[in-house]
């Protein structure tokens, strides 16, 4: 039967990947070792805190590329985007729980301990008869007791 | 009573094909090699029902210790085989055993790995599920997880905890790597079938299915896969963490290298809060099968229960912090995950009172499945609205850590995932099997489960709230009576457990003469033989009507 | 649900108004090839998110102990090398761009294209694995180490790892509040973590060798073409989630200092 190939050609995937092509790819390498060189240029400069965020933004910008590009989710299905991005979405939110957990901590020793000489409290820890208050005015005079 | 179909019979003049998916092929690679998603299933469920009898045994044993404050039967049993360790010691082990083998090797792949391999492909109207070889790679991979936790066991067993706390995980003496090993394995068996369940579901539908034509069962196991695929990879990293901080002390969960145990907290429960809507999500699926079945009814709120489904997915994942309340989160962390957890509520809700929607009116049929379905709906309901207790920060600093937590948890997981495997199990035994059960003995059985489970669990809740810590094996003499009353009742569900097994097992020896459609459902594994042909259906189904559509029988009153 | 029914021949080929499917790769529960190799890509996409979870706990847990130890996570960077790093950045995404113009030739059927790229990218990973044995050869040799293995001896900072500690750690952290005397918890913690990430990395680096070398293999047959092509695409999909991997790990643990 004729229809054998014509039949295999009409339903083999092929046929819808007319996007891509050597030079995207091309042009997306350029970027990605443009944004290298960028990201290695600012650690050299002192942003203070800055640092972290032009790092991990430059970052996110080349995996951006090299998932849209390299990775053909620019012409993919929709499911396939929605499963991406679902992975660090909810990557995303681990983190973002975590942090604010550790991030609204107040770490203090109870009365009853004190430090060890040579073994370094916890970070964020204050000795035992001080109390961290969230709210200083609060504090009242002379220590608390607990 | 008898046996007697009590539902139109089977619909078509096809006559029973002579060879079925059970007997074309025989011998034990056929079986060992199968790529037939229901072969697999069949597997699956003889290893989770093992699994289950299993940790079923550590129970009684618990509740053996536990009948009297002096612990003299268990002492004695404990003299008797030899057993030179600290009774109390044991008891951690044997506590911890349970909760291992029920959690990892039971509740979490029994639904959707033995009844759902066999019945989503056949309610899709495909062939088989997307990835077969994936399918029996996740088989192999819980047999080798099996393996390695009942060595574990045999080896020197572990007094931990299931849940693994660290830093006690990270420096006591007995198999902790092996046994953290084994459900490491068993995650990434859980893991590729929610794999493949989801690409099953999203590919290979009937011609004319679309996502509202799906049946409920198919968007419960699918809601499920999502978390699957999600949550599990946290908590394989969160092992790799115990197992290299055990080994090599890097750091990380224990305090005097410079951990936090906390952290660890947050890994574990990232997983383990899914993880439950993991066991109970498949038992929601089964019950929104049998529901509309047997009350001859169509789906009050199908959309609305199908959304629950994916939303509950998706709202458990940002509350798990409402299991470290009191483990030393940050306020703020606890009010937040406090107010999302009253949020994870709504969409059960939902579900149950579409349920009694469903109900309403309807032609209700008190077969052995609906028995089960009826139990599930008020346990269920018991131990979810026990969780809020726990989920308020007020009642949560008294309740936790004691045996009111240990009841909310197995009136959800036994008396709402068990409970719906149960009656998932029934409900397809004749398509799986071929034979229908001894129906007088399927209501003593359910009924032998309901006085046990009562008796067990909801005692509990008293001993809890008066104040009995959970996982202690010494306890003051006023707890005596009601822990006496739940080991008795403990001994009941045991058992209704036994009696169970015993008239399934029965009905095997029976001819098979059950036919396609004994319950008179809609859906489309109703619509192929009992037990279903080698490759599912003899024609491809194609689908036209609406799920759960009841109008002919309805018309006909 | 009623449903009629399309009349097929036994073991579900499609029937001849549909076309005869007889590619040698085709399932026999899939009725046509794209959608054979559409639901492959979905259960790889579905493979690359559990892996974004898998080493997401990791860059959590890196970013909490961070949090904890900012000075001596900052100190201990430096004793990372940043062009080794760099390197192996650049090698990385010229394996990524090889592996796309791979999966391109096969999609073309270009037989030499696919063998000269699939090489190219096997060659690039090898250049990576070779730069990170130099690299974790110097770590061994100066003793940063991961957890109970830290032997780098500080000059002022005293070791509070408790195989470390002793009498020499008490007399060291005399006279030093606790903020001013950081300890080598923070370090052995920086380079377990340095040593899971990277080494986890690693193993799929090996990983992505091996399969890339069976692709090359399949590809030197003459197994891919338009009608068929799936296998070096999933392999592409999973090769660009390891370079994408790195593209966070480089900045983490190079450039923050």
């Amino acid at each position: 039967m004729s229809t054998h190939t014509e039949s295999a050609a009409a339903t083999s995937p092929a046929h819808e990947h007319e996007h891509g092509g050597t030079k995207v790819y091309a042009f997306t390498l350029l970027a990605l070792l443009i944004l290298t060189a960028l990201t290695i240029i600012a650690a050299g400069i002192d942003f203070g805190q800055g640092n972290v965020v032009i790092a991990l933004t430059i970052a996110t910008i080349k995996g951006s590329l090299v998932v849209l590009f390299f990775m053909h989710l620019m012409w993919d299905k929709p499911v396939n985007r929605i499963i991406a991005m679902a992975g660090f979405l909810f990557l995303g939110i681990f983190l973002m729980f975590t942090l604010l957990d550790f991030s609204s901590r107040n770490n203090y020793l109870p009365a009853n301990l004190r430090p060890v000489p040579g073994m370094p409290l916890a970070p964020g820890t204050a000795p035992a008869g001080e109390v961290l208050h969230a709210n200083p005015e609060a504090a009242p005079e002379g220590g608390e007791k607990k | 009573m008898d046996n007697a179909v009590t539902f139109a019979p089977r619909i078509g003049d096809r006559p029973r094909p002579k060879k079925n998916y059970l007997n074309e092929t025989k011998g034990f690679w056929s079986w060992a090699g199968t790529l037939d998603h229901k072969r697999i299933g069949i597997m699956y469920l003889v290893g989770v029902l093992f699994a289950f009898f299993l940790g079923g045994m550590f129970a009684m044993l618990v509740r053996l210790a536990l009948f009297s404050a002096n612990h003299k039967i268990f002492l004695g049993i404990l003299k008797t085989l030899g057993v030179q360790k600290d009774p109390a010691e044991v008891y951690n082990r044997v506590f911890t055993l349970h909760g291992v083998i029920m959690v990892f090797l039971f509740i979490i792949p029994a639904i959707p790995a033995s009844l759902g391999n066999f019945v989503l492909p056949l309610m899709l109207g495909a062939k088989d599920v997307a990835f077969p070889r994936l399918n029996l790679f996740s088989f192999y991979l819980w047999v080798t997880g099996a393996v390695m936790a009942i060595t574990g066991m045999i080896v020197g067993a572990i007094d931990t905890g299931w849940t693994f706390y660290t830093p006690y995980s990270t420096t006591t003496d007995g198999t902790v790597t092996l046994m953290v090993g084994a459900v490491f394995v068993l995650g990434f068996s859980s893991i590729f079938t929610g794999v493949n369940f989801i690409a099953t579901t999203h590919k290979l539908r009937a011609p004319g299915m679309g996502w509202f034509d799906l049946p409920l069962f198919i968007w419960g196991i699918y809601s499920t896969a999502i978390i699957q695929v999600l949550a599990t990879p946290v908590l394989g990293i969160t092992l790799v963490l115990l197992m290299l901080e055990r080994s090599f002390g890097i750091g990380i969960f224990d305090p005097r290298i410079g951990g936090d145990p906390v952290l660890f907290q947050h890994f574990f429960w990232f997983y383990s809060h899914p993880a439950v809507y993991i066991m109970i999500l498949p038992g929601m699926a089964i019950i929104s099968e049998l529901i509309p079945t047997f009350s001859q009814k169509t789906m009050f709120g199908y959309r609305a229960v199908a959304y629950a489904s994916v939303s509950l997915a998706l709202v458990s994942f940002i509350v798990w912090g409402h299991h470290m309340f009191v483990a030393g989160q940050s306020q703020l962390a606890t009010v937040v995950f406090s107010a999302l957890t009253f949020l994870v509520a709504i969409p059960s809700g939902v579900k149950l009172y579409n349920w009694l929607a469903t109900m309403y009116q309807g032609n209700i049929k008190f077969d052995t499945p609906m028995l089960y379905a009826l139990s599930f709906i008020v346990l269920f309901a018991i131990g979810g609205l026990t969780g809020i207790f726990l989920g308020t920060l007020a009642t949560d600093v008294h309740l936790t850590d004691t045996y009111f937590v240990v009841a909310h948890f197995h009136f959800v997981m036994v008396g709402g995932t068990v409970t719906a495997f149960l009656g998932g199990l029934h409900y397809w035994w004749p398509k799986m099997t071929g034979r229908m059960y001894s129906e007088f003995w399927g209501r003593i059985g359910c009924g032998l489960w309901n006085l046990g489970f009562n008796m067990t669990f909801l005692t509990q809740f008293f001993l809890g709230s008066k104040g009995m810590p959970r996982r202690y094996f010494n306890y003051l003499d006023q707890f005596q009576p009601l822990h006496a009353f739940s080991s008795v009742g403990a001994w009941i569900l045991g058992l209704s457990m036994f009696i169970t097994a015993g008239y399934l097992i029965a009905s095997l020896r029976k001819p098979m003469d059950a036919p396609d459609n004994p319950w008179n459902g809609t859906t489309l594994e109703w619509k192929t033989s009992s037990p279903p042909i080698a490759h599912n259906f003899e024609e491809q189904p194609v689908v036209e009507r609406e799920p759960y559509d009841y109008r002919p029988v309805l018309a006909a009153k | 649900m009623s449903t009629t029914s399309v009349d097929l021949e036994s073991h579900g080929h499609a029937s001849a108004h549909a076309g005869h499917i007889d590619d040698p790769h085709h399932q026999h529960h899939f009725t046509t090839m794209e959608q054979q190799f559409d639901t492959s890509k979905l259960g790889m996409w579905l493979f690359l998110a559990t892996e974004v979870l898998l080493f997401g706990g990791l860059f959590v847990g890196f970013g909490m102990m961070q949090a904890r130890y900012p000075r001596e996570f900052v100190e201990a960077h430096t004793h990372l090398v940043r062009w080794q790093g760099s390197l192996n950045t650049v090698v990385l995404l010229v394996s990524s761009f090889t592996m796309v113009l791979a999966v391109q030739a096969a999609k073309k059927g270009i037989r030499t294209k696919q063998v000269l790229f699939l090489s190219l990218t096997i060659a690039c990973a090898c250049i990576f694995l070779v730069v990170k044995y130099f690299e974790y050869a110097h770590k061994y040799e100066e003793g940063w180490l991961p957890g109970r293995f830290y032997t780098y001896q500080h000059d002022s900072i005293p070791a509070c790892h408790p195989k470390l500690s002793g009498p020499e750690a008490a007399a060291a952290a005399q006279g030093l509040t606790a903020a001013e005397a950081p300890c080598t918890n923070g370090y052995a913690t920086f380079f377990s973590f340095y040593f899971m990430m990277t080494g986890l990395h690693g193993i799929h680096i090996l990983g992505g060798i091996v399969v890339l070398t069976w692709m090359l293999l399949r590809a030197r047959r003459g197994e891919f073409s338009a009608a068929y092509y799936t296998p070096v695409d999933l392999v592409g999909l999973y090769w660009h989630l390891v370079d994408l991997i790195w593209i966070y790990l480089f900045p983490l643990y190079y450039l923050i200092q």
